[in-house]
C-alpha cells in the first residue's frame, strides 16, 4: 500500500524532469499500476476483515507516523485512482501540443494524486495536514496553470479558502497535541472521554469548520464555482470528483474517530452539517438551474450534491450511514467527472461555453451526449445507477431513525436535479442555427467521457460489494 | 459592518480560547502521552545526536519528504502559472555592493556546508544550509552580478528535483528493512547525512528559483 | 503562568488577528501578510503549549519547522499568483464581481 504514495511521487517528479511529451505516458503507466495497487488493497481488505497497518520508519505510533487502511480507506483509494486513469487518458488527448497548462499537468496531477492517497491512508493528525497543503496547492496550481486573468483570480479566491481552512485544521491539530501529547489517532482515540478539556471541543471546532470550508459546504461555497467552473476540463473534473472528497472523508473520519465520544455528548451538533447540507442541496440546484454557462451550471450541481454527504451526520449511529456517504461519493465522484469531460468535449466542438450554444450537438456528437444524460442519471438518481442506491440507503437509513425531512430533502435535490439536467439535454435537440459548424473531437474524449458515465451507472449493480468493504472499520 | 462583525468574532475567540489554554491539561500528567520519553530513549537508534534532526529526518522522515514535495510542488506551479521570457531589466550595477558579494558569496557556501554538517548535533541541517546557499544566489542577483532564471532547461530540473528523487530512492530502499525509511541504526547516520546533502543542494535552487523566476515578472514595480 | 502558555496566549491572539485580517483585506500583499501572522499564531500555540511546564519537547519543533517550509511554499505561491495577476490587470485586488 505503500507504493500508492512513492509512485505517483515518482512519476510526478520524472514528468517535471523529462518535460512535455513523456508525462502523459509515465502518467498512465502509474495510475495503471495503482489502480492495481488499490484494488489488491480493497481485496486484502475486504477478504481479511481487518485495517490493514504500515508503520512508517518501524517506530509505531506515538512516535513514528502509522499508515492503516480500513474499508472506508480502501474504497476512497479506489474512487481516486478509478476516476483518475481515465481522466489522465482524457487529458492526454484534450492539451494540444505546446500548451503551457498541458506541459505542467502531469507533474502537478501526480503531486495531487500523491497527496490524496497519502491523506486516505495517514492515520496521523500532523501527517494529514500536510497532505491535506499537497493537495491544496496542487489544486490551485491545476486551476491556474496557463491561465488568463480570470482563471488566476478564481486560483487566487481558491487559494485563501484552502489556506485559510488548513490554517484552522493546523491549530486544531496543535490544540490535541497540547491536550493530550499526541497526534496519532490510534493513540488519542482511547484517551477522548466525553468529559474532554474545553480545549478538545474547539480543537473539533476549528478542524470542523476548516475542512467544510475545504470541502465547499454552503456557505463555505463562494470559491467553488469560479474554480470548478473556470479551469479545462480535465482540471475541474478532477477537483470536483476528488480533491473535495478528501476534506469530507477527513471530517467523517474525525467524526466516528477520536471526536465520537464528544459528538455523542452533544447530539444537536449533528444537525448542523445536516441543515448547511440541506441549504447547500436547494441553492446549488437552483443556482445550476439559472446558470448560463455549461461548467457553470456543473459546478454549481457539485455544490448541491456535496450536500447530500452531510445529510448522513445525524444518522452516523450505525454503519449504514457510513456507506451512504461512501456510495454518494462515488455516484457523485464518476457522474461529475462524466459531465465535466463530456462538458470538455462541447467546448471543444462548439467553440463556446454556453448552455444555449449545445443547440444541434446531438447529431455530431451522440456519444458524448449520451455519457452527459447517463452521467445526470447518476445525479437524479434514477435506478439503477449508483446514485439511485446511495440516495435509497439514505432515505432508509432517514426513516430507520424516523426523520421524516431528510426524506423530502432528498426527493426534493432528485427533481432540482432533474430539471438542470433535461434544461442541458432539451438544448442539445434543438435544430441548430443555419450558420453553425462543430469542429472535430478526438474519439479518445468522447469515449472517455462515456466509460466514466457508464461506470456511474453500472456501479449501481456492484453496490453491495462496496459496502461489505466499507464495514470493515479500524 | 463587516468590520465590526468580524473583528468582534475574532476577539471573542481569541478570549474563549485563552480561557481554555489556562485550563490544566492531560499532557505531560500521568494519564497524557510524553513523547520527550520516547524521544530521548530512541536517540542512540535514530543515527543523529540532536533531537530536532532526528525527529525531522528519523521518527517523522515521512513528514518531511512530503514537505520537500510541497516546495517542490510551490516551483513547478509558479512555472505553470508563467513567467514573462522578455523582461529582465538589468539591476543597478554598485561597484561596492559587487565587490561585498563577491566577498559574501563564497563565504556564504562554506556557512552553508557548516550548518548542513552542524545539523547532526546542535541546531542546523539542510533547511537552514539550503536557505543560506539561496540567500547567497539572491544576494548575487540584487547586486547585478546573476541574471534571473529563464525557463528551466534539463539539468536545472534535474538540480530541483534531485534532493527529492534521492530522499525517495533511500525511503524506498529501505522497505525491506521493514517498513518505509525503516533505517539500519548502524546506517542510519550516513544515509541521514546523504539525504541532507542532497536537499541542501536542491532546496539552495529550489528557494532561490522562488525568487529568480519571480524577478523576471514585469509586475516589478508594484 | 509559565513562559509557554504565555506564547500559547499571545499566539492565540496573532491567529484571531491572522484570521480577521484574511477575512477583511482586500489588498492581497496585505491579506498574504495577514495569513502568515496566522499561521505565526498557531505555530506560537503548537510549541507554546507543548512546553508549558518549561520542557523543551523536540516533536512540536520539528512539526513547526515542517509547517515553516510549507508556509513558505504556500506564500510563494500566492505571491506568485498575485504578481500574475497584477501583469494581466493592473490591480492588487480581486475582482468582486464573484466570477
Amino acid at each position: 500500500m505503500i507504493w500508492l504514495i512513492l509512485l505517483p511521487l515518482l512519476w510526478a517528479s520524472l514528468a517535471f524532469i523529462s518535460g512535455e511529451g513523456r508525462g502523459k505516458w509515465l502518467a498512465i503507466g502509474g495510475l495503471s499500476g495503482q489502480t492495481w495497487l488499490a484494488f489488491d488493497l480493497a481485496q486484502t481488505v475486504g477478504a481479511g476483515g481487518v485495517a490493514v497497518e504500515h508503520l512508517v520508519g518501524g517506530w509505531g505510533a506515538p512516535l513514528g507516523i502509522d499508515l492503516a487502511a480500513d474499508g472506508l480507506s480502501a474504497a476512497m483509494l479506489v474512487l481516486t485512482q478509478c476516476v483518475a486513469l481515465p481522466l489522465a487518458v482524457y487529458a492526454g488527448a484534450y492539451y494540444k501540443r505546446g500548451e503551457v497548462a498541458g506541459a505542467y499537468f502531469w507533474p502537478l496531477a501526480g503531486f495531487l494524486i500523491a497527496g490524496l492517497n497519502a491523506l486516505f491512508l495517514s492515520a496521523d493528525l500532523f501527517n494529514i495536514y500536510v497532505t491535506l497543503e499537497l493537495v491544496g496547492l496542487a489544486a490551485v496550481g491545476l486551476v491556474a496553470a496557463g491561465g488568463g486573468a480570470q482563471q488566476v483570480a478564481a486560483a487566487l479566491r481558491y487559494l485563501f479558502a484552502t489556506l485559510l481552512g488548513s490554517g484552522l485544521y493546523l491549530l486544531g491539530v496543535a490544540l490535541v497535541y497540547g491536550g493530550y501529547g499526541t497526534v496519532s489517532i490510534s493513540v488519542l482515540t482511547p484517551l477522548v472521554t466525553s468529559e474532554a478539556p474545553r480545549l478538545m471541543w474547539i480543537a473539533g471546532g476549528l478542524m470542523l469548520i476548516g475542512l467544510m470550508l475545504k470541502t465547499a459546504l454552503w456557505p463555505f461555497h463562494f470559491w467553488l464555482p469560479p474554480a470548478h467552473g473556470g479551469a479545462p476540463a480535465p482540471v475541474s473534473a478532477l477537483l470536483s470528483a476528488l480533491v473535495v472528497k478528501a476534506s469530507f472523508y477527513l471530517v467523517l473520519r474525525l467524526w466516528i474517530g477520536p471526536f465520537a465520544p464528544l459528538v455523542a455528548a452533544a447530539e444537536w451538533l449533528a444537525w448542523g452539517p445536516a441543515v448547511l447540507g440541506t441549504l447547500a442541496i436547494l441553492w446549488g440546484s437552483w443556482q445550476a438551474i439559472r446558470a448560463e454557462r455549461l461548467k457553470m451550471l456543473i459546478a454549481y450541481s457539485t455544490v448541491a450534491q456535496l450536500g447530500y454527504l452531510f445529510l448522513i451526520f445525524p444518522l452516523l449511529t450505525g454503519a449504514d450511514a457510513v456507506q451512504a456517504g461512501v456510495m454518494q461519493a462515488f455516484a457523485h465522484g464518476f457522474a461529475k467527472a462524466g459531465l465535466f469531460v463530456a462538458a470538455g468535449v462541447f467546448i471543444k466542438a462548439t467553440g463556446q461555453d454556453t448552455v444555449a450554444g449545445l443547440a444541434g450537438t446531438v447529431d455530431r456528437l451522440p456519444i458524448t451526449l449520451f455519457a452527459f444524460g447517463l452521467s445526470g442519471m447518476t445525479l437524479m438518481g434514477l435506478p439503477p445507477s449508483s446514485g439511485f442506491l446511495a440516495k435509497w440507503l439514505l432515505i432508509e437509513t432517514a426513516l430507520d431513525r424516523g426523520y421524516w425531512w431528510l426524506v423530502l430533502v432528498v426527493l426534493a435535490g432528485g427533481l432540482l436535479a432533474a430539471v438542470y439536467v433535461f434544461r442541458v439535454l432539451r438544448q442539445a435537440f434543438l435544430q441548430a442555427p443555419a450558420n453553425t459548424s462543430l469542429a472535430a473531437v478526438p474519439r479518445t474524449l468522447e469515449w472517455t467521457a462515456f466509460v466514466l458515465a457508464a461506470v456511474s451507472v453500472l456501479l449501481g449493480l456492484r453496490g453491495v460489494e462496496l459496502m461489505q468493504l466499507v464495514g470493515v472499520m479500524r | 459592518m463587516k468590520r465590526f462583525v468580524v473583528g468582534l468574532g475574532a476577539l471573542a475567540f481569541a478570549a474563549l480560547l485563552i480561557g481554555a489554554l489556562l485550563e490544566p491539561l492531560m499532557a505531560n500528567t500521568p494519564g497524557g502521552v510524553d513523547l520527550r520519553v520516547a524521544v530521548a530513549a530512541h536517540m542512540t537508534a535514530s543515527g543523529v545526536d540532536h533531537p530536532v534532526t532526528a525527529v525531522l529526518l528519523n521518527f517523522r522522515g515521512y513528514d518531511t519528504l512530503l514537505e520537500i514535495a510541497v516546495l517542490l510542488l510551490a516551483l513547478i506551479v509558479i512555472l505553470a502559472i508563467g513567467i514573462d521570457p522578455e523582461c529582465d531589466r538589468p539591476r543597478a550595477a554598485n561597484p561596492v555592493l559587487q565587490a561585498m558579494a563577491r566577498l559574501a558569496a563564497p563565504l556564504m557556501v562554506v556557512v552553508a556546508v557548516y550548518l548542513l554538517w552542524a545539523g547532526a548535533f546542535r541546531p542546523g541541517g539542510a533547511f537552514q544550509a539550503g536557505a543560506v546557499l539561496a540567500a547567497a544566489a539572491v544576494l548575487l542577483h540584487l547586486t547585478g552580478l546573476l541574471p534571473s532564471w529563464q525557463l528551466p532547461g534539463l539539468k536545472l530540473r534535474w538540480g530541483l528535483t534531485a534532493g527529492f528523487l534521492i530522499f525517495l530512492a533511500v525511503a524506498a530502499a529501505l522497505i525491506p528493512q521493514g517498513a518505509l525509511l525503516q533505517y539500519p541504526p548502524a546506517q542510519a547516520g550516513k544515509l541521514i547525512l546523504l539525504i541532507e546533502a542532497g536537499l541542501t543542494v536542491s532546496l539552495g535552487l529550489i528557494l532561490a528559483g522562488l525568487f529568480l523566476f519571480l524577478s523576471r515578472d514585469p509586475g516589478d514595480d508594484a | 503562568m509559565s513562559s509557554g502558555l504565555l506564547f500559547a496566549c499571545v499566539g492565540a491572539i496573532l491567529f484571531a488577528m491572522g484570521v480577521a485580517g484574511v477575512v477583511l483585506i482586500a489588498h492581497l500583499l496585505r491579506r498574504i501578510l495577514a495569513f502568515n501572522v496566522m499561521g505565526s499564531g498557531a505555530f506560537l500555540i503548537l510549541v507554546g503549549l507543548a512546553q508549558r511546564y518549561d520542557f523543551s519537547d523536540p516533536v512540536p519543533q520539528a512539526m513547526v519547522l515542517t509547517g515553516i517550509v510549507v508556509a513558505v511554499a504556500a506564500t510563494a505561491l500566492a505571491l506568485a499568483l498575485v504578481r500574475r495577476l497584477h501583469a494581466l490587470t493592473g490591480k492588487l485586488e480581486l475582482p468582486t464581481d464573484g466570477t
